[in-house]
């Protein structure tokens, strides 16, 4: 097997899925039995990326494999600038995990799709989006460069709109694709800007390129606050992407979409670009950028999970939770914690693409019903959604034996080691709370859905457990939430073959003096072998081991205090969950998290209504200001043109020439075209040359 | 080499079948139509005939050894009028990789039109004989190397454009008309000074010696041309060239259109029957921005480095004030009129930066301008047919009764948005580059790319309230396209997603000459030591 090897068959699975999209532009409705071939394609794409991960991981584990080319050149010419952009894939162990991540779960949403989208009136299109979406995804997982990444992120973008839009005759299904398009657009924007930045001081769009520019010293305009701003920037495009604070509002929306493509899109792969995004450019962030964004990720898990504690609609719930999640794992990169980050990305993929599985699963039985408030006890009905749904709800909560745990302590010990190393303890204060109430908003979820009594009789008695093609899918999905597929020790993922050699935390390439003091490297842990091994300092290391069992016990202690309470409010109702809504505190705090902070409607009343103002003012003033002018100009010239025509008429004295020729000059152009003769037109420029001709003539 | 002058003929062709067809009769609809069909897929032929003999290393711009297809001989010539001197007019064709693209863009979008003008139903022969006349004179201005027959041309397409407004336009049709042609022909007359005033400061040197003054473009380019007491000549201390900079300028700038100069436009485009909104947006908005890089850039390199921050303001201002007002138009055709306003800007804003990157930028985006443009006035022109309204309320939900038809809107929105894969997306990216590379205008095009996002903002907001949304049973017998239709939108949609995957399809033509352009900007060439042949 050699490495050209790889890079083909890469881009054999990044191409195959648009197969599904050209047969429906070509052929439209007329074979629909053919969504088969497109389920097939995609599981052809998967068992590739199998092989070219375990081939990557086995035989290639220290070595970045790169194929590209030349796409555009400008330079042929003396002189001038030469642009030369190169497109083009790189293989390092993140893509072919991210590969393999992407390729399982697009495959189990196709599979899934075939019952839960059965008799929909636009089947066909159905998969072919998911067909531009998951070649989308891969383009952005298998890139080497930025402006290929900032292209596939368009393209996920057009795949999330058509796919959140996909009913589009309900209203509000296609404000949400537009609101997510536009939201992520403003983020995109930034994203674009530090690419410009980035490229318009190293003249190239390559990752590995840009950061030996960087690591040599090289600073975009020579100041390492332009870097810290260019990483602040590209790190705009994963805010709108991974829905991060101020941009998240579009995420919870996007659940109009068809619940697979939530699962698919909103919660395992595409929102988790962003963090991808991150981990790219991971190592060209400064400590103040990085500060940046350990800040916007904790706030966002805040917020997101304070509004998932109230919300009744079961997407709802798990698109605030995603939200909540992703903000871990970009607060995880800010602190530095990138494996531990990365490692959450593929673990959340799954669970929480099982979690929205699963509700589709509840859906589905319930006849679109997606109010938690009409559920309950479908425990019965349902086994194996319940099941699954349970497992991925104990490994999002983070207990023990899961894949949750291990990746989320990581990041919980990252965040505590962080706050000792900086000072900045707030951001371990977020992340735990944030951890306890996790496990409670989720835990709260499983008991109203699945636990006690039927709310809705005539729901109820209808539901039923979905056919082996929805429910086998969330199997998988289950049981790759239980810790041994990461590591053969349950209780920490050091030892385990994800984090000991798959996945390393590279070495910054930003100036000593701008990193983090944990992030120099000291002398005593450079040890040979290839570049990205040494990565921080021993202190760091040192802190790192001291945060573990804290962290550990602490996210334990949290974690079981969280369940605790939903069991003590919805289960046993030991509380009165009621009574604490009407209390006037606790009131205040509910109708906020309820109303989504009125972040929306602040939205809407500043920015959004602000641009429509300017909007219609602007046109007012195109209209009467600048149009009027222009009339105004023309109806002056008329007057102008009578006055003169009078003079011209009535005046006798000797300057007769020149007056003929100036109202003849105004009167023709103006007066009589107004009247529609253009045909006078050449006598005038005719008339006119010779005028001028006359007037330049040097004597 | 091609053994015929291929650029006369695709020039002058549509002047040959707008004979022929003032030879049919009036009920001939068919044969007249065919005709003209006829005439401009020839054009497209021709063009393709350029493009496959054409030489992707010359370079062109100033040098006229290096210029394409030339054809040149003495036109007017009239010797010794007393005080004139020699009157000396070149026929001076040839075209490089500036023009290359527009002349490829003329002849497809003049195609596309005829098929678009299928349904005009009253007094067939006037109007394709106008329209014939109209694509002789844009063709012309795009292969013509003598300003004094630039200028001819630019007139030319004046007057039939004036018609096809005046009378198979809309309710306000004269209004519209004689606006748009009282406009043009204001900037004209400032044409017509600058013109004049570069005649009389400028000669060439002729086969036997002796100087005349020259309406060359070329050796208008040349410092050493120009006499010592010249109005516009730089030797000259009390010289004019800023001020004749300015008023070319303006005289290009109300084509493109740049605001203040826009509000034309969108009265034309409203009035304007659908292919010649085409016609308007697709080739006639190049005309200005064209002439700025044909012109007033190499003959005035020197005030066009004192005002490119300008230029960029003013592009800046058409992008983001042109999307705005965009934003608050409820008549369908309006807001793609205002769009092409604030698109139009991302030309002016590539220009000024007057890198290789920015000035490629510029020039294809023109182009792609010009086939997204097109199929976003055929898109408004295809549900006017069917519906007689344009108000972007009186629509909902026709996705689902007219798919296909949704299918070419969603290319053409996605496409005027910017979305990768498709060839907007490249020419707005290399104009922002080139742009953001230029310290003096960081700022502005911090600025534009603001545009971008209201851009998706119009676009998207107007696809849902045309296609999205419960259908307005009002339509729900309407039918979707049809071969006719399918003809015009697919050879588009082609263009457009084949530059977006492969841009370097039609950068390769203009690369070449925009590097010597920027050379001779820059003041990197001597060019007067070049002499012509």
């Amino acid at each position: 097997m050699s490495e050209s090897l790889l890079i083909n068959l890469s881009i054999i699975i990044l191409f195959l899925p648009l197969a599904g999209f050209i047969k429906v532009v070509l052929f439209g409705k007329k074979f629909p039995k053919l969504y088969l071939l497109e389920v097939a394609i995609i599981s052809i794409a998967f068992a590739l990326s199998v092989f070219v991960m375990y081939s990557k991981l086995a035989y290639y584990n220290t070595k970045d494999i790169i194929g590209a080319f030349t796409w555009i050149s400008t330079g042929n010419a003396p002189f001038s600038d030469v642009l030369n952009i190169e497109l083009g894939i790189k293989i390092d162990n993140v893509t072919v995990i991210m590969l393999f991540v992407v390729n399982l779960i697009s495959m189990l949403v196709h599979i899934y799709s075939i019952e839960y989208m059965r008799g929909d009136k636009r089947y066909t299109r159905y998969f072919s989006y998911l067909g531009i979406f998951t070649f989308s995804m891969l383009g952005i997982v298998l890139t080497h460069n930025l402006l290929m990444m900032y292209i596939f992120w368009e393209l996920v973008g057009l795949s999330s709109y058509l796919l959140i839009g996909f009913w589009f005759e309900k209203k509000s299904a296609a404000d949400a694709a537009k609101k997510a398009f536009i939201v992520n657009r403003i983020g995109d924007i930034g994203m674009f800007i530090g690419i410009l930045i980035l490229f318009t001081s190293y003249k190239t769009f390559t990752f590995d390129t840009i950061f030996a520019q960087i690591a040599a010293g090289n600073l975009p305009f020579g100041s390492s606050a332009w870097l810290t701003a260019a990483g602040i920037l590209v790190f705009m495009g994963a805010v709108g992407k991974s829905a991060q604070f101020p941009l998240h509002v579009w995420l919870p929306d996007a659940m109009e979409g068809p619940t697979p493509v939530s699962a698919l899109i909103h919660a395992a792969t595409m929102v988790a670009a962003g963090v991808y995004l991150v981990t790219r450019i991971f190592v060209m962030l400064t400590a103040d950028a990085m500060l940046v964004i350990a800040v916007v990720g904790a706030f966002t898990s805040l917020i997101a999970a304070t509004i998932a504690l109230t919300q009744n609609d079961i997407k709802k719930v798990l698109a605030y939770s995603t939200v909540s999640q992703l903000g871990y794992m970009i607060m995880s990169l800010g602190v530095g914690a990138y494996v531990f980050a990365f490692f959450h990305l593929v673990t959340h993929a799954f669970f929480k693409a099982c979690l929205f599985l699963g509700s589709g699963s509840v859906i589905h039985s319930m006849h679109h019903e997606q109010d938690i408030r009409n559920m309950g006890g479908l425990k019965k009905k349902m086994p194996v959604t319940y099941w699954t749904f349970l497992i991925s709800t104990i490994a999002i909560s983070g207990v023990p034996l899961t894949s949750g745990f291990l990746s989320k302590d990581g990041i919980l010990a990252g965040t505590l080691a962080f706050g000792k190393l900086t000072g900045h303890w707030l951001i371990p204060i977020i992340g735990f709370t944030v951890a306890a109430l996790t496990a409670f908003y989720m835990f709260r979820l499983v008991i109203l859905t699945f636990h006690g009594e039927p709310r809705d009789h005539h729901k109820f008695d209808h539901a039923h457990e979905s056919p082996l093609v929805m429910i086998a899918p969330l199997a998988v999905l289950a049981t790759l939430s239980i810790f041994i597929f990461y590591t053969p020790n349950p209780l920490s993922p050091d030892a385990g073959w994800f984090m000991s050699s798959w996945v390393k935390t590279p070495e910054q390439v930003t100036p000593v003096d701008t990193r983090f003091d944990f992030l120099k490297p000291s002398a005593e842990n450079i040890h040979g072998g290839h570049h990205g091994e040494i990565v921080h300092s021993v202190l760091y290391t040192e802190t790192m081991h001291w945060a573990h069992y804290p962290a550990m016990i602490l996210s334990l202690v949290v974690a079981g205090l969280g369940i605790l309470t939903a069991f003590m409010f919805y289960q046993w109702k030991k509380i009165n969950v009621d009574k604490l809504i009407e209390n006037k505190f606790t009131n205040a705090l509910y109708r906020g998290s309820l109303n989504k902070w009125k972040i929306d409607e602040a939205y809407d009343a500043t920015a959004i209504n602000g641009t429509l103002q300017t909007g219609s003012g602007l046109s007012w003033f195109d209209q009467k200001i600048v149009d009027g002018a222009v009339n105004g100009s023309a109806r002056l010239t008329r007057i102008v043109s009578k006055i003169s025509g009078w003079f011209d008429t009535y005046a006798v004295d000797g300057f007769v020439n020149f007056t003929a020729f100036f109202s003849g000059f105004i009167g023709l152009s103006f007066r009589k075209l107004q009247t529609g003769k253009v045909q006078t037109y050449i006598v005038l420029v005719v008339f006119s040359v010779i005028i001028l001709l006359l007037f330049f003539k040097p004597f | 080499m091609i053994g015929f002058p291929i650029l006369s003929l695709i020039t002058f062709l549509p002047v040959l079948g707008m004979i022929i067809i003032l030879f049919l009769k009036k009920e001939q609809t068919a044969v007249i139509k065919y005709t003209a069909l006829a005439i401009t897929a020839l054009q497209v032929v021709l063009a393709l005939v350029l493009l496959m003999n054409y030489n992707y290393s010359a370079a062109g711009v100033y040098e006229e050894k290096s210029f394409q297809f030339i054809e040149k001989f003495r036109w007017i010539n009239i010797t010794g009028i007393s005080w004139l001197g020699t009157v000396k007019v070149d026929y001076f064709l040839g075209i490089d990789g500036l023009s290359m693209p527009m002349v490829i863009l003329t002849a497809l979008i003049s195609f596309i039109a005829t098929l678009s003008s299928w349904n005009i139903n009253h007094s067939l022969k006037g109007y394709f004989a106008l329209f014939l006349l109209l694509d002789t004179g844009m063709m012309g201005v795009f292969v013509s190397l003598d300003f004094f027959l630039f200028y001819i041309f630019w007139e030319l397409m004046l007057l039939p454009m004036y018609f096809l407004i005046g009378i198979w336009g809309g309710p306000r049709k004269e209004y519209a008309a004689i606006k748009f042609f009282i406009y043009t022909l204001f900037g004209s007359v400032f044409m017509l000074l600058v013109m004049i005033g570069l005649y009389f400061s400028a000669t060439e040197t002729l086969a036997d010696g002796s100087k005349v003054f020259t309406f060359n473009i070329l050796q208008l380019m040349n410092s050493a041309n120009y006499t010592a007491d010249g109005i516009l000549s730089s030797l000259n201390p009390n010289n004019m060239r800023f001020a004749a900079y300015i008023a070319l300028f303006v005289g290009f700038a109300i084509k493109i259109p740049m605001f203040p100069f826009h509000t034309w436009l969108p009265d034309a485009h409203v009035e304007a029957p659908t292919p010649i909104s085409v016609i308007l947006a697709g080739v006639l908005l190049k005309m200005g921005t064209y002439g700025i890089l044909r012109i007033s850039y190499p003959v005035f390199p020197d005030v066009t480095k004192q005002l490119m921050w300008w230029i960029a303001l003013f592009g800046v201002i058409n992008i983001i004030y042109g999307a705005l007002v965009a934003l608050a138009q409820k008549d369908f055709k309006k807001l793609i009129a205002y769009s092409s306003v604030s698109h139009m800007g991302y030309v002016l804003l590539g220009m000024a930066s007057l890198t290789s990157v920015g000035i490629n930028g510029a020039i294809f985006q023109m182009f792609n301008h010009g086939t997204i443009t097109a199929m976003l006035f055929l898109i408004v022109g295809v549900i006017y047919d069917r519906t007689h309204t344009r108000g972007l309320n009186d629509f909902g939900g026709l996705a689902s009764q007219l798919p296909i038809y949704t299918g070419f809107v969603t290319v053409a929105f996605f496409a005027a948005i910017g979305l990768p894969s498709m060839s907007g997306f490249i020419s707005e990216a290399f104009v922002f580059v080139g742009a953001f590379s230029i310290d003096a205008i960081r700022t502005l095009t911090i600025i534009s790319t603001l545009g971008i996002l209201l851009g998706a903002g119009y676009m998207l907001w107007t696809l849902q309230r045309i296609f999205f949304g419960p259908l307005n049973e009002k339509w729900a017998n309407l039918k979707d396209l049809e071969f006719r239709e399918y003809a015009m939108f697919i050879p588009l949609t082609i263009v457009i997603i084949f530059l977006g995957v492969y841009p370097s399809a039609m950068l390769n033509i203009m690369n070449t000459s925009v590097n010597s352009l920027v050379n001779l900007l820059s003041g990197n060439i001597n060019i007067t030591s070049i002499s012509g042949f």
